[in-house]
């Protein structure tokens, strides 16, 4: 496979502050090792790509940054991950504030078995809105942001689960932003659908980089080339490389890393 | 050589004629009782029932065929089984939310939580007439007495709640695992959807897992009463009354029961020959309350199973 | 960034969440309660604070002060509660009333020996016994008469005549059923089969205690033959269609679960689909189809409305063509007659314990079993 041509105009400008940090993380399921002393800043309003071949670690790491892992039993985490400043694995933390304000869209679509509306409507009503006006106001906004409004304007209030796989991916995307998160994690969110669907997935995700953080864990590496700024490398638990998209891409300073990306395993 | 192959080619078939045909003979005689019963209670049961048989309280002698009715009777059941949801409604489905959005699969609280379910689904239900007798009359009933200095037993004797409560421990495995089968078949992405979105735990459940389980909870209520409605020994010595004069309108009154009715008519009859028209139209009332219910439920269940299966 | 919280800053997720734990509880409780009411009313036998001998040695109300208070309580057959909340005046008017009724036995008994015997003695209740006017030592359970006795052997053949009966019956259809409906017939008839088959535990044991006695009964004498009309196999018969459903359900329900790749790589392999249900499915399921068995031994001999409809004599007989009593027809069927307290309500509570500690065991056998066996398949173990 030939190297991938990545713009220089998308590689990020080292000046953008940084929003995420990892350091020294490791994650156990009981007695084995998942992620392996991790060490990673990603910065404000930039899309960072996560790659690597399956059971890399890549998902799990993206579920530290909003402590889905909890839910798992027998999970266990050293050292440390700050956002803004703040350890989120610190004890007086509350879950709840830090997934408001950490967004996440799955791998499968997963609306609600309600209608559209109340989906996006979802996250605003748990947290205490209730004026409609309001309401249809952020509803229609995130559905704009989420370039889904044209095409369900008219039938806001049927099911959600008679949109098609795209339809519903970017309602999952309408419904994280609608309560206005800082970062959006994405957990290879264009895996299940189609190119054509894929690549509205895609303008969509370059567009919300203007007001949005954006970590996504991805399989498809001409995706990762095509939408990030920076990439990460893993490899079994732990992370090889960590660089801009173009170098990564073009020219990767671990043999590893080369061997990935020009498609020699994985 | 060719002859000898197609030789063992047909022995092979004849085995697996015999035995395929063996095991569908078991599933057709199985089918075959079951369609019996049920013509045979039909085909029987329609010539003594009537509005007037299903809407008339009996004298005394409830024997006599131009005059009895049941209607106390399916007042009684049903009053009891009304009573028994609501206590084991919420305590069902509580329990199920437990053992499927909180308790850790491993930990030896949970173990013993299931271990108790099963045990209680096989508790033999004269058992539980037992149990209502020495815990909820004996028991609780007379000290209540005791506490409000009543003259004469008014709670520590057969009441219709001790019977509800009675069938509402009975019953409690029937809504665990129905509302258990139900939440599992919610699919985990909605409750991380939810929780990614900053919904609490309790936010999760109240707003997106019950809602969806709805159909499982009803279908554990529904089978819950069918098999409650149905139900003779637990009741024997905990409320249910041979004759009343009128309808119950206390807790603490006894009561007629549909089931205890069939009982004494097929088994005390003056001349069995003589009542059967109103034995069989009684136990097709019974059934009628009974089976209908449970087909409705099973119709539930099967979709619900069919979705379980599509995730998994 | 403002995600941190004080301490319990949501108090209502967790009082919800203790609540939830504590209602959960539920269920364990009720086990552990049902085992001590039920056994605790058949208690005082094993202490021996009942006492049933019609001609018993009279002690003088004058003697009450010699008396130690353990042979007083025994003696006027009271439980420790009862005893320690009556007073000495109380106390006297009782051996009163029981010196009255010593006076008042009448004649025909005061010189037999079966009169003085205190019949809730273990070795009464368990052994043969040669009664009074009887030629050989035996087996009796009669709990009327001025003489009860309360010999259990009869209530426990006769609950495992009819269970056995029952089993042998429900067992091979149910599980030949099984095999059909999840190796032979195709998905819409299974699909349309197994909820019928179970449409059959929707029947209440009342109806199906009354089908056999009005229609089952005579046409299985018809056929059979034999002298007494309703009888332990018409009673077997019907537990059988009882517990048909259980046996079926989790026999399926184990039969299904063996992975379609066994069955996929024996198909292959050029076997019949007879022959893999046969040698492969099968053994593979046969914890499943144990633990259905065991599960429906205990839904059998707990079933209590179709024995007591369909037969009742408690007569001491191995003959499936008998009458039989179980133990659930014995407490329903006397529970009514029995004096609260008195020495027949508590054995026949001491029977309910028994049922309930019996039934208890084959579920944790059965529950066990099915265990090992899913985590088998899981290839856990």
């Amino acid at each position: 496979m030939p190297k991938l041509n990545v713009p220089e105009a998308k590689i990020n400008s080292p000046g953008s502050a940084a929003l995420i940090h990892i350091e020294s993380l490791s994650l156990y399921y009981g007695a084995s090792k998942a992620l392996k002393n991790i060490s990673l800043t990603l910065g404000e309003k930039v899309v960072t790509a996560f790659i690597g071949p399956s059971g890399c670690g890549k998902s799990t790491l993206l579920r530290c940054l909003n402590r889905m892992n909890d839910l798992i039993d027998n999970v266990r985490i050293e050292g440390s991950c700050k956002i803004g400043g703040h350890d989120i694995y610190s004890s007086d933390v509350d879950v709840i504030e830090l997934r408001k304000r950490v967004g996440m869209v799955f791998q499968k679509s997963n609306p609600f078995p309600k209608s559209i509306y109340e989906n996006v409507a979802y996250g605003l009503r748990l947290h205490g809105a209730n004026n409609k006006a309001e309401l249809d106001g952020v509803v229609e906004q995130s559905l704009r942001s989420a370039a889904l409004w044209d095409e369900v304007k008219d039938r806001l209030h049927s099911s959600a689960l008679g949109l098609s796989g795209g339809q519903q991916q970017r309602l999952c995307i309408a419904r994280a932003i609608a309560i206005k998160p800082e970062i959006i994690l994405m957990d290879e969110p264009a895996s299940a659908l189609d190119p054509l669907a894929t690549a509205r997935i895609e303008e969509l995700i370059l567009e919300l980089k203007k007001d949005f953080t954006i970590v996504i864990v991805t399989h498809n590496m001409q995706q990762a080339a095509r939408i990030s700024d920076q990439t990460a490398f893993f490899y079994i638990g732990e992370l090889i490389e960590f660089d801009s998209t173009a170098k990564i891409f073009t020219n990767p300073a671990k043999k590893q890393t080369e061997d990935y990306v020009t498609g020699r395993f994985g | 050589m060719n002859a000898r192959k197609h030789f063992r080619a047909e022995k092979f078939d004849f085995a697996s004629f015999f035995f395929t045909g063996l095991t569908g003979l078991a599933t057709l005689l199985i089918l075959g009782i079951l369609a019996t019963i049920l013509i045979n209670i039909i085909a029987n049961g329609v010539r003594g029932f009537s509005w007037h048989f299903v809407s008339t309280i009996p004298k005394k002698d409830f024997f006599d065929v131009n005059t009895t009715g049941v209607l106390p009777m399916i007042v009684g059941t049903t009053i009891c089984v009304f009573v028994m949801t609501i206590f084991v409604l919420p305590v069902g489905v509580i329990t199920a939310i437990y053992l499927t959005e909180y308790a850790a699969n491993n930990s030896l609280v949970t173990k013993f939580i299931r271990a108790a379910v099963n045990n209680l689904a096989g508790v033999p239900s004269i058992v539980f007439g037992l149990f209502g007798l020495g815990f909820f009359i004996n028991f609780i009933g007379k000290n209540i007495d005791a506490v409000l200095h009543n003259p004469s037993a008014v709670w520590g004797q057969p009441a219709l709640i001790w019977a509800s409560l009675t069938l509402a421990i009975m019953t409690m495995p029937v809504v665990i695992v129905a509302t258990e089968e139900s939440l599992k078949a919610i699919p985990p992405g909605l409750r991380e959807a939810s929780l990614a979105l900053g919904a609490t735990k309790l936010e999760t459940i109240l707003r997106v897992v019950l809602p969806q389980a709805l159909p499982g909870i009803m279908t554990g209520g529904i089978l819950a009463v069918s098999r409650a409605a149905g139900e003779v020994a637990p009741i024997l010595f905990t409320g249910v009354a041979y004759y009343m004069a009128s309808l119950p309108h206390h807790v603490t009154d006894q009561f007629m029961d549909l089931g205890y009715h069939v009982f004494v008519l097929s088994t005390q009859s003056p001349n069995i020959e003589q009542t059967r028209p109103i034995l069989y139209a009684t136990v097709l009332v019974l059934l009628l309350l009974t089976f209908a219910l449970n087909l409705v439920a099973i119709v539930i269940r099967a979709r619900v199973r069919k979705k379980l299966r599509a995730l998994g | 960034m403002g995600i941190h919280r004080g301490h319990q800053a949501r108090p209502v997720e967790w009082l919800a969440e203790k609540f939830i734990f504590l209602v959960s509880l539920s269920a364990i409780v009720m086990v552990f309660l049902i085992f001590l009411f039920v056994a605790r009313e058949a208690l005082p036998l094993f202490f021996g604070e009942t006492n049933t001998a019609l001609v018993q040695k009279p002690i003088p109300t004058a003697d009450l002060e010699k008396l130690s208070p353990a042979k007083l309580q025994q003696y006027l057959e009271l439980t420790p509660a009862q005893f320690a909340a009556m007073d000495k005046d109380t106390l006297k008017s009782l051996m009163d009333v029981k010196q009255e009724a010593q006076d008042e036995v009448p004649e025909e008994f005061r010189n037999d020996p079966d009169a003085r015997i205190n019949t809730t003695e273990w070795r009464y209740l368990v052994l043969p016994h040669q009664w009074n006017h009887y030629d050989k030592p035996e087996y009796i359970w009669q709990p009327v008469g001025q003489i009860q006795k309360y010999n259990i052997i009869p209530l426990l053949v006769g609950t495992l005549k009819t269970t056995l009966i029952g089993l042998l019956f429900a067992v091979p259809l149910s599980v030949g059923a099984a095999i059909y409906v999840s190796q032979m017939a195709r998905p819409k008839m299974r699909e349309i089969i197994k909820p019928t088959i179970e449409l059959l535990s929707g029947i209440p044991s009342v109806v199906v205690g009354f089908f056999a006695l009005l229609v089952m009964a005579t046409v299985l004498q018809k056929v059979f033959g034999y002298q007494t009309r309703l009888n332990a196999f018409v009673a077997g018969i019907a537990l059988g269609f009882a517990v048909i459903p259980v046996i079926f359900s989790i026999a399926e329900d184990a039969l299904t679960s063996v992975p379609r790749a066994y069955t996929q790589a024996a198909l292959a392999l050029g076997a019949s689909r007879w022959q893999t249900a046969w040698q492969i499915v099968l053994p593979a399921a046969l914890p499943g189809v144990f633990a259905a068995t065991v599960l429906g031994f205990g839904r059998a001999i707990g079933e209590t409305m179709i024995v007591l409809m369909v037969c009742s004599a408690s007569v001491m007989s191995w003959s499936i063509f008998d009458s039989a009593r179980s133990i659930t027809t014995t407490i329903a069927a006397e529970m009514a007659e029995a004096v609260s307290g008195g020495p027949h309500y508590r054995i026949l509570f001491m029977l309910g314990a028994l049922l309930f500690a019996v039934t208890f065991v084959s579920n944790m056998v059965a529950g066990a079993v099915i265990q090992r066996f899913k985590l088998k398949l899981e290839g856990k173990r």
